[in-house]
């Protein structure tokens, strides 16, 4: 299991995590996370596979509720903190790419 | 006449007798603000106009004989990663900068409910992602023991306004000890309560099944009264527990009565000597010493799988938050940025840009870092193994459940380190919760009592208490009775030798 990441896989990971990374931002960040990394690769092979996983601290049932209305959020409420807003609706950039 | 060093208790017992009302003691707290926020920069956000209304409310409440808590009418600070309806609600980050969320966390609507008026909006790192507050978008929290060095993060904010006296109380938040390590850094007290006891809709998700709000103040008594307000079940959160709270300011009263003959203390092996600065050890063990003295029964319990806690924490924490943040995507609230040189960007291309100035250095670390351990291929690998190692973990608590009924530690390795010195070093920052993570992968209780000034460099030293499950009452006994007998040794409040900081601000 590879114990560091160069610098192309960072820059492949900004992109699948939506955020644009200069080269100078790339320069910096990507040691560091290798570091991080090495350290947190420590955990491999602690837990023998029999071990089952835990994802809450605290065992999770699901919970309902009775399907009635309850006091929400105003359209104008909603919106109110959109960059853009156009008829009662979020205004964003178009979706699809110029290839789509 | 109102004294804002006084606890929130007293506050309480002086609005009750009409020796002092709601607006007096908001305004003096503005005031103390106004005189020293300047040096301290523990507000992001001043709410004067707001908070004197709740105030006057308050003192008519009180007139009409119809308070509505023990602390109606006693100002208290809030964390600005909790939604504050009305507010500027920011997390540290630019990428909500301005927001002023359309809602309340259902800690403030309880907040507001009894009584509290809402002083203002506290600093941390951005989105709760540091333990120096050195990740604020908006500047660095000075420590009011020194103002060179940090307050300890996330909560910095809140601690710095209790230790400074510009709060009575606060509202924290700890996902790895974000109320502790700054109680420990600070002199102040902090608590985690056991997870799920306390409300999380409107907390801005960090790690969602690590974060917990838990009270900020300077004495155990004022956060048992604060615990109990914000506590219980919450239909808006699926993982809110449904019973009631145990009774917390009982037991505290119990605990300061300074009997703990019969309680077994857990001395956790893993969580002390290498890595621990010698003065904060040197607090803790006199801390042990004066508990044996009161009656409990000193344990030696070994976690072995705590010296994986760290490793687990940074795979689990960065995977969660990697996928809470994809929310801010520009489109609903918050930040849009335009990426240069496009006529007609894509939403996509908005999103990246947006990103990129909206998120500081630690968010992009803990994000790319939890998007590579979610992937495909590394999976197994990194975040199936921390979960294996998490169960280990809890197990390791249970056991030492078994020997002891609490569990003790130093809350932090060192006392407050100078603004700078590992905000560029995220491994040597991450160490500082070292001891604090374990309780929030089991979702265990935690307290920290401030346990003394460490020799080398007269700062304050943190006690941690922790707790099982649900048994919250035991880190306020233990921890109230710690207090107590600290107070009869020092004969006054530790933070009586903090400096005055009158005037610091001009």
């Amino acid at each position: 299991m590879p114990e560091s990441l160069s610098r192309d896989e960072v820059a492949h990971l900004a992109v699948l995590a939506r955020i644009d990374m200069s080269e100078a931002e790339l320069d910096h960040l990507a040691p560091q996370l290798s570091v991080i990394l090495e350290s947190v690769a420590s955990i491999q092979g602690v837990a023998s596979a029999d071990v089952p996983p835990t994802s809450h601290a605290l065992p999770l049932t699901n919970v309902f509720r009775e399907d009635v209305v309850e006091a929400c959020l105003t359209p104008e409420q909603a919106l109110s903190g959109a960059p853009a807003q156009e008829q009662q609706r979020f205004s964003v950039p178009r979706i699809l790419g110029d290839e789509q | 006449m109102t004294d804002l060093r006084k606890t929130a208790a007293e506050l309480a017992d002086d609005l009750a007798s009409g020796a002092t009302t709601s607006v007096e003691l908001t305004q003096a707290a503005l005031d103390r603000i106004a005189e020293v926020d300047g040096a301290i920069h523990a507000f992001l956000h001043v709410d004067a106009e707001g908070a004197l209304e709740a105030a006057r409310a308050s003192d008519e409440r009180r007139a009409a004989g119809r308070t509505a808590s023990t602390l109606d009418g006693v100002p208290i600070a809030v964390k600005d990663v909790l939604a504050t309806k009305g507010l500027p609600t920011t997390c540290g980050s630019k990428i909500l900068e301005g927001w002023v969320p359309p809602y309340d966390a259902t800690v403030v609507a309880k907040v507001r409910a009894a009584g509290l008026p809402i002083l203002g909006k506290t600093n941390m790192d951005e989105f709760a992602m540091g333990s120096s507050t050195e990740h604020s978008a908006y500047g660095t929290t000075h420590n009011p023991w020194d103002l060179t060095r940090i307050p300890g993060g996330s909560g910095g904010g809140s601690a710095a306004a209790v230790a400074s006296f510009e709060a009575p109380i606060a509202l924290g938040t700890d996902t790895g000890g974000s109320i502790r390590q700054p109680g420990a850094v600070t002199g102040t007290v902090g608590v985690k309560p056991t997870y799920g006891g306390v409300s999380r809709y409107g907390l801005v998700a960090l790690a969602n099944s690590l974060d917990q709000v838990g009270p900020v103040t300077r004495t155990v008594l004022d956060s048992a009264l604060l615990h109990e307000v914000i506590g219980g079940h919450d239909p808006k959160d699926s993982t809110s527990i449904d019973q009631p709270l145990p009774a917390l300011v009982e037991a505290v009263r119990q605990g300061a009565s300074g009997d703990l003959a019969g309680l077994r203390i857990g001395v956790v092996t893993e969580l002390g000597g290498e890595g621990y600065q010698a003065g904060v050890l040197a607090r803790f063990h006199e801390s042990v010493e004066l508990l044996t003295k009161a009656g409990a029964e000193v344990v030696e319990v070994s976690c072995p799988h705590f010296v994986h806690a760290l490793a687990t924490y940074y795979l689990i924490l960065p995977a969660e938050a990697s996928s809470n943040l994809a929310r801010f995507d520009a489109m609903r609230y918050g930040l849009r940025v335009l990426p240069e040189g496009l006529d007609a960007p894509s939403a996509e291309d908005v999103m990246r840009a947006t990103r990129d100035a909206g998120f500081g250095d630690e968010v992009k670390r803990r994000i790319i870092l939890g998007t590579y351990a979610l992937s495909s291929g590394y999976y197994d690998a990194y975040y199936g193994q921390a979960q294996k190692v998490r169960t280990l973990i809890s197990q390791d608590f249970a056991s030492a459940f078994e020997q002891a009924d609490v569990l003790v530690s130093p809350t932090a390795p060192t006392t407050a380190f100078p603004i700078g010195d590992k905000v560029d070093d995220p491994m040597a920052m991450y160490l500082n919760d070292l001891a604090t993570i374990p309780a929030n992968l089991a979702g265990v209780p935690g307290i920290s009592v401030p346990s003394g000034l460490a020799d080398e460099d007269g700062l304050p030293a943190g006690f941690q208490i922790l707790a099982p499950a649900l048994a919250d009452d035991r880190v306020y006994r233990v921890g109230a009775a710690l207090e107590a007998l600290l107070l009869e040794q020092w004969g006054a409040p530790l933070l009586d030798k903090a400096p005055a900081l009158d005037g610091a601000s001009r």
